[in-house]
């Protein structure tokens, strides 16, 4: 059997923080701290979770924009996390990134047209001169922008034309995993459809695998094959959408699901409020990570952490309610 | 008995491109106690609503015409002084980004008892008194403590609550909430929510909400305004909006959002795009704002602007073929 396109092994991401001038003691923001999952090709997988539980982290730890602090990334059964700078290259070109903000991933000073033949160049893609030109309008094409656009500046763009260009700049590497971290987020809502069926359209065509990185539930449920919920830097579960969204088993994930308002006024919601804020990631609590909000804490949840077991053939939880005692 | 009226409001704003008609000819009033959502894409004109019911507008180069009628007073035409006394006392507003609109090198508390020194009177004590009080009722945890700290030592749904605290130290009559809870997490929202449902109930406020979230439409509205393009396009009680929407815009607008449990009930099938994009404020628009971008549009739609019409009970709405449009969809 070939190997999932993507796994991830025990990654952790210790970000060191300033402390005080006579502090001796090092901290550490513990943005990552020991997850682990598998991508298959042409699959996507959603990451959620609340502002900073580590999820845009996970993601450019896969992009290796930075050293993680251990575990291991592992793209066609070749570890990239500790790979030389010769063997990254090509492996660079298979993993490409989709961000929020297409106005700051996109320098204002080149044209479209150079946007997207300087990935083609780098990986060495092109044959020729005219190769080169044929894929940068076919690109073009492929993201329903006009051919005449390649001669613009991308600040001469509306937001969802700039997150175009983006995904065109990302696709011209021919990757098979793009990681889309918030890419639909700060679009509008009818220019977010387009570009949400556009994603989907684009997985269809190439067999992309996605990993997609948002806190948008409703969007998340109507793209993802399976979702991974983070907390805290953690994996608390991780189920294919059906199990997610008709039976969570994780408090946090139903208590997450439960917070969304319904666009339907009058539905009978019964929100789990839960109480307090989401813990520091510099000291984040003992034991289960999420007993300080959690409405069925108990004593072990204080002191014991909770591993992720399986409690269906492709669910996982992390939870002392799913263990025998 | 209608709390505010607005007639006609234009705001406009002048720009080396051209005249910015953020804001043209809007009509619509909020009873007391009734909660008004504002929906509609970025840019739509909002915020520029909202600011100018509270006379925020910088003038130049901005411009507000019409009339705001708030408890049978023109708001256009108080002087300065008065329209202070009524920020901050009869309407309060949340601004869509805490930080700007808190101080940052005063305490929350010295922010909230100040609120509540002036437009209340109080004296120190009693003010010191009140805040604590105000920030417990916000569901701020170890409020003695908080009421000496600074907004960026408070996490951002700690920030949105001092907001609202500061918003509600007065018993206002009318809160504007713009995307109160845009920046927030779902559990925090969740939290705000419930808050500001609460508070009403409590205080009796009317609400005007500014959001683009039609879950959070759904959950707290009685009546929605549809805006597109600096116009008011519909308006109808949230159920009859959400049940039988008549603009093709905000059939477009209900049409692009997925719900949750949709790969349940076996409807996570492809989105409803709306093609293009909102038009250029500063160009001239003849004819229907939403022509460039509906399926609808014919000739008439091009050169003629269809003014907003009865549809059906308490339900308006600006498009020549509305009815059509409804049996058709
Ligand atoms: N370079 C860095 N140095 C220090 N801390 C960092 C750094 N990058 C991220 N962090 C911290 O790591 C944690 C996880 O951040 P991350 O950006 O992965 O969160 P996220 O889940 O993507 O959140 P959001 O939904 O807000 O994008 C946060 O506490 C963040 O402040
Ligand atoms: N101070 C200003 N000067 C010029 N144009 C402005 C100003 N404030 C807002 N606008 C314009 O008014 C229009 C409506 O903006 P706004 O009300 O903020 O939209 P939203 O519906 O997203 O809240 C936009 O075209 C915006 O660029
Ligand atoms: S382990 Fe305990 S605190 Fe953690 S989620 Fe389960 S019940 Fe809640
Ligand atoms: S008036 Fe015409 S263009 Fe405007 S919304 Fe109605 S059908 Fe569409
Ligand atoms: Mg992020
Ligand atoms: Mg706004």
């Amino acid at each position: 059997m070939s190997p999932p396109l993507l796994q991830v092994n025990d990654l952790k991401k210790h970000f060191p923080i300033k402390s005080g001038l006579f502090n001796r003691k090092p901290e550490f923001v513990y943005a990552v701290d020991g997850v682990s999952f598998e991508i298959a090709r042409g699959e996507t997988l959603s990451l959620v979770g609340e502002s900073g539980c580590g999820k845009s982290t996970v993601g450019r730890a896969i992009l290796r924009l930075f050293e993680i602090t251990s575990g291991q990334v592992i793209l066609d059964g070749q570890r990239i996390d500790d790979a030389a700078p010769g063997t990254m290259r090509q492996m660079r070109r298979r993993v490409q990134v989709v961000f929020q903000d297409p106005f700051s991933s996109l320098n204002p000073r080149m044209r479209v047209r150079d946007i997207l033949a300087e990935p083609i160049r780098n990986f060495g893609l092109a044959k020729s001169a005219e190769d080169l030109e044929v894929r940068v309008t076919s690109l073009m094409d492929t993201v329903r922008l006009p051919r005449e656009a390649l001669n613009r500046r991308p600040h001469e763009f509306s937001g969802g034309q700039r997150q175009r260009i983006g995904i065109a700049r990302a696709l011209a590497a021919e990757p098979e995993l793009i990681v889309c971290d918030e890419a639909v987020s700060a679009l509008d809502v009818s220019v977010k459809a387009q570009i949400v069926n556009l994603l989907q359209d684009l997985q269809r065509e190439f067999g992309l695998a996605l990993l997609f990185i948002s806190h948008d539930l409703a969007i998340v449920e109507h793209m993802t094959h399976r979702v991974a919920v983070m907390y805290l830097g953690k994996i608390v579960e991780v189920a294919p959408r059906r199990e997610i969204f008709a039976a969570p088993r994780h408090p946090y994930t139903k208590a997450l699901l439960s917070a969304v308002p319904l666009p339907e006024p009058g539905a009978q919601r019964n929100p789990i409020i839960l109480k307090g804020d989401v813990p520091s990631p510099i000291n984040p609590p003992k034991g289960c990570r999420f007993h300080t909000r959690c409405p069925f804490v108990f004593d072990r949840c204080r002191t014991e952490e909770p591993t992720l077991r399986a409690t269906g053939p492709e669910q996982w939880v992390a939870c002392h309610l799913e263990e025998p005692p | 008995m209608a709390l505010l009226e607005v007639e006609n409001l234009q705001t406009h704003f002048r720009t080396p491109g051209g005249i910015n008609r953020a804001v043209d000819g809007v009509s619509f009033h909020v009873n007391e106690g009734e909660t008004l959502a504002i929906v509609g894409e970025s840019g739509c004109g909002k915020s520029v609503t909202s600011m100018s019911l509270m006379r925020l507008i910088p003038e130049p180069p901005g411009r507000i015409a019409g009339s705001i009628r708030f408890a049978g007073r023109d708001l256009l035409k108080l002087s300065d002084r008065e329209m202070r006394a009524i920020r901050g006392n009869d309407i309060s507003m949340i601004f869509q980004e805490p930080m700007t609109s808190l101080n940052p090198v005063l305490t929350v508390g010295r922010q909230i008892r100040e609120t509540l020194m002036i437009h209340q009177g109080l004296d120190k004590q009693a003010a010191e008194a009140h805040a604590i009080e105000m920030l417990t009722l916000v569901g701020i945890p170890e409020p003695k403590r908080r009421v000496g700290e600074y907004p960026h030592q408070l996490s951002g749904g700690m920030r949105q609550r001092v907001m609202i605290a500061v918003a509600l130290a007065c018993n206002p009559k009318l809160l504007i909430a713009d995307e109160p809870t845009t920046a927030l997490d779902v559990t925090i929202q969740a939290q705000i929510l419930k808050l500001m449902l609460d508070l009403k109930r409590r205080v009796g406020a009317a609400i005007i909400l500014i959001t683009h979230d039609l879950g959070v439409v759904a959950e707290i509205a009685e009546r929605v305004m549809v805006m597109y393009a600096g116009r008011k396009v519909e308006e109808a009680p949230v159920a009859e909006l959400f049940r039988s929407p008549r603009h093709p815009y905000t059939q477009g607008l209900l049409g692009a959002v997925p719900k949750l449990g949709s790969s349940l009930a076996g409807t996570a099938t492809r989105l409803a795009e709306i093609p293009g994009q909102v038009p250029d404020l500063r160009k001239p628009i003849t004819g229907c704002v939403f022509a460039g971008r509906c399926a609808l549009a014919t000739d008439l739609c091009r050169q003629y602007a269809p003014g907003l019409e009865e549809k059906g009970p308490r339900h308006i709405a600006a498009c020549h073929y509305a009815a059509k449009g409804a049996i058709a969809a």
